[in-house]
Parts: C-alpha cells; structure tokens; sequence
C-alpha cells in the first residue's frame, strides 16, 4: 500500500507506504509503516521508496572530493572548514612525506584547497589528503556556496548540466560533495556561471530545469537560442534527481576528473590557475 | 477514552472574553524560511504572538563537556523581546526563560534522529517578539518547522498547544487573559502521528477527570496545528 | 568572525578596485530597503527594517521615571541593542559585547544630538517625573551595515510611537492610557555607513564586503542637513579626502533614505 506518488513534496513524520515496500535514504521505517524524516521529493524505484531532501548538511564520507578552507595551523597539520559539522584534518605527512617543513610556509590561513576524503574515524576525525589528480590550492577565481543535496542536480546526468554551463561561459569549474563550488575565468563569466548555480540551486526541485537553465546562459552570454530539439535529454535529465547518491557521486568525480586532467598530476599541491580578476557571493 | 468534540460549538455557559468557542483556536499563520543566514528558520503569528525561529546545525560543538559520542544536542534558547509585553521586559534571560528552553529542548529531543549527527549540536533559538499568551507552545511548534526547514532528519514534527479550565469550564488555547484570570493551564506538545506526549506542564487547580479532559482537547488542538505546519513547509516550496 | 578565504578576499577587492561590487550594485548605491511601522501591537511604537537580507526590529515603550540630577527638565532616551545568537552563527548568547554596545551607543548618539526627540516635552513634573523612552534594537539576521538599518528602523519606530496623555494634580501624575498622543518629535536623521576596500569606498557594506575592509566610516546627518554623528571603525586609518568624500556622498544619500520614513 502506498500513499504517494514519485516527485509528491513531503514532510518530516509523513507515511508513505505500508508493508511491502523497501525503506530508502530520507526515510524510516516504525512496525510496518514507512515514513519521510525530511522535507524532500519522493523517489519511487520499484519497491524502494526515498525522499530526496531539499536541505542538509554534508556528513563527510571516505572517497569524496570536497574543497576546504584552512582555518587552523597545528604542530603537524593543518585544520580546514569544509562545510560541514564536522571540521577536515591535512596531516603534513600527506604533503611532505617524511620531510619536515614548516607548514606556514606552504599553506596559510584561508587558503581553499580542493582535497580527498581519505578516512572519516569513530569520533568524526575527518582526515583528508591531496594525492590524486588536480588536487591542491586554488589560485583567483569564485566560490559558491550550495546545499550539498543539490550537487548531483548540478552536476546532471554523466556532468550534463555542469558542462553546458562550462562551455557557454568558458569557466573552469569544480564542484565539491560539500557543496562548495570554485568557478574560474573571465570575470563577467564568472558572475553569469554564479547566478546559474544560485538558480539551479533555488529550483532543484522543479521540472524543465536544463532548458531554463540553457535559456537563462544564452540570456545572460548573449547568445542566440537555440530551439530546444532534444526533448529526451531533457526527460533523462528530470530523471537524475530520483538517482540514490552512488550514482551521481561517481559523476561528480568524474567531472573533477576531467576538469583536472589538464593538470599535472602531482603529491606536492600547485598552484591551479591564476587568473586576473575574481569576484565572490555567499550562499 | 475518546471524547467526542463537535468542533465550533459553544457549550459553555459563559462565552470566552473573545468571543471563541470552547474548542477553538485563535487564527495560527506560519511562514518557514523568513531568515537568510540561519540554517532554518520559522514565523509564527498565532492570536497575538509573533514568534521567530532560528536554527543552527548540526554544527560543531564548541561546547565539549555537551558532546555527546552517540548523537547530537539540542541547545535551545527561549528570549522574548523587551518590547513584547506590556511592561517592557528586561532583556536577558531570566527564570521563566530558562526553565521554558530547558523543556523545550526535550520536547524537540524525541523527534529528532540525533543519532545521524554524533557530537554535533543543534541550536534552537525562539524570539518572542510579541507575547499574548502560550507563548512557550508556540514556539515549540514553530521550532518544529524551523528545523524541519534546516534539512534536519526528523521522526515526526512536534507540535504544542494548551488547554486549561477558565471560568470553570475546559476550554483550548488560553489568551493571555484567561491564562491571567483563569484556574488552570495545561501546555501540551505531541508527537501527532503516534499521539505521544513529549512536554506536559499543568499550572492550577483541576480534578483528575478535567485533567484527562484538558489533556484531550489539547492534542485534538495539536492535530488542527499539525496541519498548518504541514501547510507552510509546503508553501516554502511551491507546493 | 569566519575567517575570510583568500580566494574570496581578492575576488571582491579586484572587482572594487575597477569600480564594480559582487552584487552589481554602484559604488554609492544602497541595497533594497523594506520599511514597515507598528508592527508589534504592545509597543507604543515599533519599526521592521530590511537592507538586503539585514532584519532589524525596533521597539519604543515609555515609562514614566526619574531625570538624571544634572537635567531635571530633560525625560530621558535608552537606547539597548541585541545581537541575537539567530541572527549569525557568529554572534553568541550573552550580555551585550561590544559590536553590540558599540551599535547601541553611535544610534544613540545620532538620535541624540540630531535633537530629534523634544526631550524638554517629556518633562512631567521638573527633577521628580519625565518619560523615558526604550528604544530596543533588536537584530534579527545580520548581512552588512547594521548601523543604517538600525538608525533607520529607530527613526521609524520613534516616528510611530504613542504616548499616554497626563496630567498633574497635587504632584500626582495621572496618565490616561485611553487617550495617545504622538511623541513630540523636530527633527529626523539617519546614518550612511561607509566600508573601505582595496583604494575605494563602499556604501552600505554587505556581509562579504564588511568581512574585508580596512576601515568603516558611519556619517549621521539630519534633514536640515547637519552631521550630528560619526564613526570611525576598523583596523587601518582612512584620508582627510576619504572622510571628506563620504560625508559628501552621504549628503545626498541621507535625503534619498529619508523618503522611506515617509
């Protein structure tokens, strides 16, 4: 028996469906009773229901790609701020090795550094690293600050919409899993990528978002429209929101991935890209 | 034992200083997600309250002696404003704010999943900004919805209401002049879909079957309220 | 307060530095404001401010008191700020600090020596009873330039504020709550609150750009046109020139801010 449809807005307490259905994220299950624990749309696939929440805050997990800001100098590492209630840890074996250095010298406070989650201990330790490809500091460009729900939505099916709006203004673009997300490039690029992002993030939740957001970039580049023909990737799109989050956090490295390809891959963290001038907003 | 309540009617003898029935609610509105920088937030105006709420979290505990190793912590400030009564209050938290944060912080406690955040802390704060009685219930109620809105992972969102005995009758939602002039007051707050009670307070003389009668329009007052909760997260978005 | 990413900080100083801010705004050019007045029934008078996403509410509530010995004839003007922990994760709970004490004092002031409130009005009987007005600032969430949006949402709210008629009789006051009348006011001013950032000066700070200047300027000026308050905040020192510019500005800004209190 179920009570809701697929994409239905619910609540925290709601019942969504009794007896033979399957509890998934966004839910719980009380006897034979599946219910919402937040504000969030409904994922029905076949027997499993989820609710996709609308707001929450990043719970760090081993493998994921964030982008940090140290906050704090210790003895043997540094602290960083990602976004999350639980604050990141770069030990400064991850970046010398066994060299001793000293660790102003490299990185200072309220550096932003793109990083991997390397282990998330009993107590909430959470331990990052730079050893991967395009990891390190950021050098000019803009941070936006989304809820980290929305990055899959950002990021659309196999990184659809995060290119579209990478090729229409020409930025490079990194998106963390903490919804932290660096855009560099021309200045005025940079703003129209800013308030594509506020956009997608304000309206995750609605339907006919890739052709909204492909009107507002042509808007805002000043470029012709072109007429929408491909109606199915559209639909395909809508669909990535009801995705658990297995699959699009692969797509979310992916997309790291090819953004950092152009880079050396290197331990030691570099400097990414200078650029002339950069401009920011809070979230 | 189920009372039957036939809404809207006024049994009483004496009708109520503002002309409601025994059983009913004065008009409740509630907005979510009115602040910018709060993690969620919630505007109740409910009679002649006007209460607004903001959470922050989960968040790190800067308190370490609070952490707890398993879940999270629910800190709650309950503030009214020194221009939300009367008399000017002076600002500052004195002992009827204290106690009424203390319980509204285990009101809030049981429907949240606090597991899912160990030592982290979940900050509840409740601004008066006008007071015309039961003002405590209802910012249980729009606290609920503010946390709700911060994306925090609840079982059920509590919601309070109080019943009490004015001019010798039971009556629902005391104003602040029945609370003023009336025998008893009895805050409810309950969980709505299990019908569990999370905060109980009674203040006054009343026999053990008005107790029982009091506590029951209460939650049937609380289920009326649900719904407007219910209502507003939907607003939020469009819905 | 946060720490500001490097990244961020050169960001909005390059953009400042070529004339252009992150919101596109004008170099002199204010937020939205949202002005509303009476707002809380149980005040005798209150105002809502917003500049941006900066909330403030007002209260005024009088209360018949003693004058302070050395103005026997003056009633008397409080003026109490509260940064509630709800309105940023970094403002905590607790007596006033000193950004709190700070806004309190400098609105004061510019409500003060502006002479605004007939103070003399106040005056029941000389040396035993006046009024004194509370003025509660009460900041709801904080997103730049409280200082505006406090001087602002204070004139509104003593502009909306009622008094109980009274009366003498054998050194008795009788104060006759059924019948109001508007506090005796001659003036209006408001404040215009500058951020140095990079070589430039900012009007009416955001957030972001508060966390980054080198030095605040805060100008009060009246209706006739007179500077009745200022402030200086900040780290780093500002110019003659740099004062000077922003009173300037200030001027014309102060006129256009006073047709919200319309």
């Amino acid at each position: 028996m179920i009570f809701v449809n697929d994409k239905d807005l619910v609540v925290p307490g709601e019942i969504l469906a009794e007896d033979d259905f399957h509890p998934g994220r966004g839910t719980f299950k009380e006897e034979n009773k599946i219910c919402s624990s937040v504000v969030g749309l409904i994922a029905l696939r076949n027997k499993k229901i989820s609710v996709i929440p609308l707001q929450s805050k990043y719970i760090p997990k081993r493998g994921d790609v964030v982008i940090g800001e140290i906050t704090d100098i210790r003895f043997s590492m540094w602290g960083l701020d990602i976004n999350s209630p639980y604050s990141g840890l770069l030990p400064a074996s991850e970046v010398f090795g066994k060299e001793k250095r000293e660790l102003d010298k490299v990185f200072k406070i309220g550096d932003v550094l793109f990083l991997r989650v390397v282990d998330v201990d009993e107590v909430r330790k959470v331990k990052l690293g730079l050893k991967g490809r395009g990891l390190g500091k950021f050098k000019g460009g803009i941070l936006i600050y989304i809820t980290p729900t929305k990055v899959p939505r950002l990021i659309g099916k196999k990184g659809s919409m995060i290119n579209m709006i990478k090729d229409k203004t020409n930025c490079e673009i990194v998106v963390g899993q903490n919804g932290v997300v660096w855009v560099n490039g021309d200045i005025e690029m940079e703003r129209v990528a800013e308030k594509v992002i506020k956009m997608i993030q304000k309206q995750a939740h609605t339907s006919g978002l890739t052709d909204r957001v492909r009107e507002m970039l042509a808007q805002l580049t000043g470029e012709e429209l072109e007429v929408s023909k491909d109606t199915e990737a559209v639909e395909g799109e809508e669909n990535d929101n009801d995705n658990a989050s297995s699959e699009d956090e692969k797509d979310v490295k992916q997309e790291n991935d090819t953004n950092s390809s152009e880079k050396d891959n290197k331990n030691i963290p570099r400097e990414i890209f200078e650029s002339k001038l950069n401009l920011n907003h809070k979230r | 034992m189920i009372i039957i309540i036939t809404l809207g009617t006024n049994v009483g003898t004496k009708a109520r200083e503002d002309g409601r029935a025994f059983d009913e609610l004065r008009n409740l509105k509630i907005d979510a997600g009115v602040l910018e920088r709060a993690d969620g937030s919630a505007y109740l105006e409910f009679g002649g309250n006007k209460i607004l709420v903001a959470i922050y979290g989960p968040k790190e505990s800067y308190i370490r002696r609070l952490q707890r190793p398993d879940r999270a912590v629910i800190r709650c400030r309950y503030n009214m404003a020194p221009f939300s009564v009367d008399d000017r209050k002076r600002p500052g938290p004195d002992r009827r704010s204290i106690e009424i944060s203390k319980i509204t912080a285990e009101a809030l406690h049981s429907s949240v999943i606090l597991e899912k955040y160990p030592r982290s802390m979940i900050e509840v704060f409740i601004e008066v900004l006008e007071a015309e009685g039961g003002t405590r219930c209802a910012g249980i109620t729009a606290a609920s919805v503010a946390m709700a809105d911060a994306g925090i992972p609840m079982r059920d969102m509590v919601v309070a209401c109080a019943a009490g005995k004015v001019n010798g009758e039971i009556v629902l939602d005391l104003s602040e002049v029945e609370d003023k002039d009336g025998e008893a007051d009895v805050p409810v707050a309950i969980l709505p879909r299990t019908g569990q009670i999370t905060l109980l307070q009674s203040d006054g003389n009343l026999s053990a079957d008005e107790f029982e009668k009091a506590l029951d329009l209460a939650i049937k007052g609380c289920q009326q309220i649900s719904e407007v909760q219910k209502e507003a997260l939907k607003n939020r978005y469009g819905v | 307060m946060k720490i500001v990413p490097e990244i961020t900080r050169k960001s909005i100083t390059n953009l400042i530095n070529q004339q252009e801010r992150v919101d596109g705004r004008a170099m002199d050019e204010f937020r939205e404001i949202s002005l509303e007045s009476g707002i809380i029934s149980k005040a005798e008078g209150s105002a809502r401010v917003k500049i941006g996403n900066t909330q403030i509410i007002v209260g005024a509530k009088p209360q018949l008191g003693e004058p302070f010995p050395d103005t026997p004839n003056l009633g008397v003007l409080i003026t109490n700020s509260e940064l509630l922990p709800m309105a940023s994760p970094t403002f905590e709970p607790g007596p006033p600090d000193e950004r709190s004490v700070e806004l309190s004092r400098v609105v004061d002031r510019c409500i003060r020596e502006s002479q605004m409130v007939d103070l003399e009005e106040l005056c029941i009987i000389p040396g035993k009873k006046v009024w004194m007005i509370f003025l509660d600032l009460h900041i709801l969430d904080y997103d730049g330039n409280l200082m505006d949006a406090a001087a602002l949402a204070t004139v509104a709210a003593l502009k909306n504020t009622q008094i109980p008629n009274t009366q003498v009789e054998d050194n008795e006051v009788i104060m006759d709550q059924e019948e109001m009348k508007p506090l005796p006011l001659k003036e209006e001013a408001l404040m215009c609150t500058f951020a140095k950032i990079g070589d430039e000066l900012v009007l009416d700070p955001s957030l972001d750009e508060e966390k980054i200047l080198s030095a605040r300027l805060s100008i009060g000026i009246t209706s006739s046109g007179k500077i009745c308050a200022m402030q200086k905040g900040g780290d780093h020192p500002l110019t003659k020139e740099e004062i000077l510019k922003a009173v300037k500005i200030a001027e014309v800004k102060t006129q256009d801010l006073m047709k919200h209190l319309e």
